[in-house]
């Protein structure tokens, strides 16, 4: 995927949105006034963030747990370099996961680089995902692990900016990754 | 499984009073994970298309965030495209588990940090605002742990977010 440079307008604005819209009856009016903007800009730069893929999508966050969901398991493979992406596919369309990454090896210790999320009501009903998973997607015969999630110490969207930054120049971060 | 079942179900973050969901948060849920309409008035908007009004779309939500269904109202942003980010995991004694997590979440730029039943057993991501802050930060955890951090940035995302399917559950209702 293609880094598309975000400016510095777009930043203030990201880090003013990142806890989340206000719940008021003009919430982009009132984002605007953080920041300098007009209600009519905020709503532009926010359709053209999405448009580019900068934001992946828009609305409700909710938390599995409090919904019900309360196993999760985080599933592991450790694939062949050249099978990472077709198998990646084939699993990230599935409707039962909720992410589904290629990541780096961390050798020597940890080579796995397929990673899934799976979340279900019960514990039985996630692993029954997992092998129709591993089945209709051919994975059965790959060093895997499955790790439950047991006790949650954090869960909430991504802070970008650690403080609030008001001054649109002290936003020159470059977007970068570790690839 | 009948009404009182799924309800009883669902607990808060804290694990207290257990919430009731009506069908109309179900329908706001269900309707509004994505799409969330970019116009001036956006909560009304949602009412007209939910037969509601603004004030009512307004209070659900407020509620739903308090009784933590709902962690925000806001934006999902793709991984990578801003700051850097990675999963780390690092291998804890059950007995410092809990020390150790708090000091991995004493940091503003965590996001996620759960415990998994693994040797590795402390999973957190991060996102800094730079390559250098992410490393000094999971440098402090290695030093305040004593443990190894092992980081897997992400090379390729396979799902294309559209939130959670959770569409199966009008049938609870």
């Amino acid at each position: 995927m293609d880094m598309q440079a975000v400016d510095a307008r777009e930043l203030s604005l990201l880090a003013v949105i990142q806890g989340g819209f206000p719940l008021t009856p003009r919430p982009f009016l009132e984002i605007g006034n953080q920041i300098g903007l007009s209600e009519a800009q905020v709503i532009a730069t926010l359709a053209d963030l999405s448009q580019r893929g900068v934001i992946k999508r828009m609305g409700l966050i909710v938390r599995h747990r409090e919904l019900g969901f309360k196993a999760n398991a985080m599933v592991v493979w450790d694939l062949p370099d050249d099978l990472v992406s077709v198998m990646g596919k084939r699993v990230g369309e599935l409707e039962f996961v909720t992410l589904c990454y290629r990541r780096r090896r961390s050798l020597p210790r940890w080579s796995y680089n397929l990673y899934c999320m799976i979340h279900g009501r019960e514990r039985s009903q996630v692993l029954d995902h997992l092998a129709a998973l591993e089945a209709c997607c051919g994975l059965e015969e790959f060093p895997k692990q499955v790790l439950f999630s047991h006790r949650r110490f954090k869960q909430h969207g991504a802070h970008y900016f650690t403080q609030h930054v008001s001054a649109p120049h002290l936003l020159s971060v470059p977007p970068v990754s570790l690839q | 499984m009948s009404v009182q079942d799924h309800h009883a179900l669902l607990t808060t973050h804290a694990g207290k009073a257990p919430l009731s969901l009506t069908a109309m948060d179900w329908r706001l849920l269900n309707t509004f994970q994505k799409n969330f309409p970019l116009v001036a008035e956006p909560y009304a908007e949602m009412g007209r298309q939910l037969g509601i009004s603004e004030q009512e779309v307004l209070q659900r939500l407020s509620s739903l965030q308090e009784s933590g269904v709902v962690s925000r109202v806001g934006a999902v942003l793709r991984t990578g495209q801003i700051g850097v980010s990675t999963l780390a995991a690092v291998e804890v004694a059950p007995a410092e588990l809990e020390r150790v997590a708090a000091v991995v979440n004493s940091f503003a730029e965590v996001n996620h940090n759960y415990e998994r039943e693994h040797a590795l057993n402390l999973w957190f991501v991060v996102t800094a605002c730079s390559e250098e802050r992410l490393m000094s930060i999971l440098a402090e955890i290695e030093r305040q742990s004593g443990s190894p951090v092992y980081m897997m940035p992400m090379e390729e995302n396979f799902h294309i977010d559209l939130g959670f399917p959770i569409d199966q559950q009008q049938d609870w209702i």
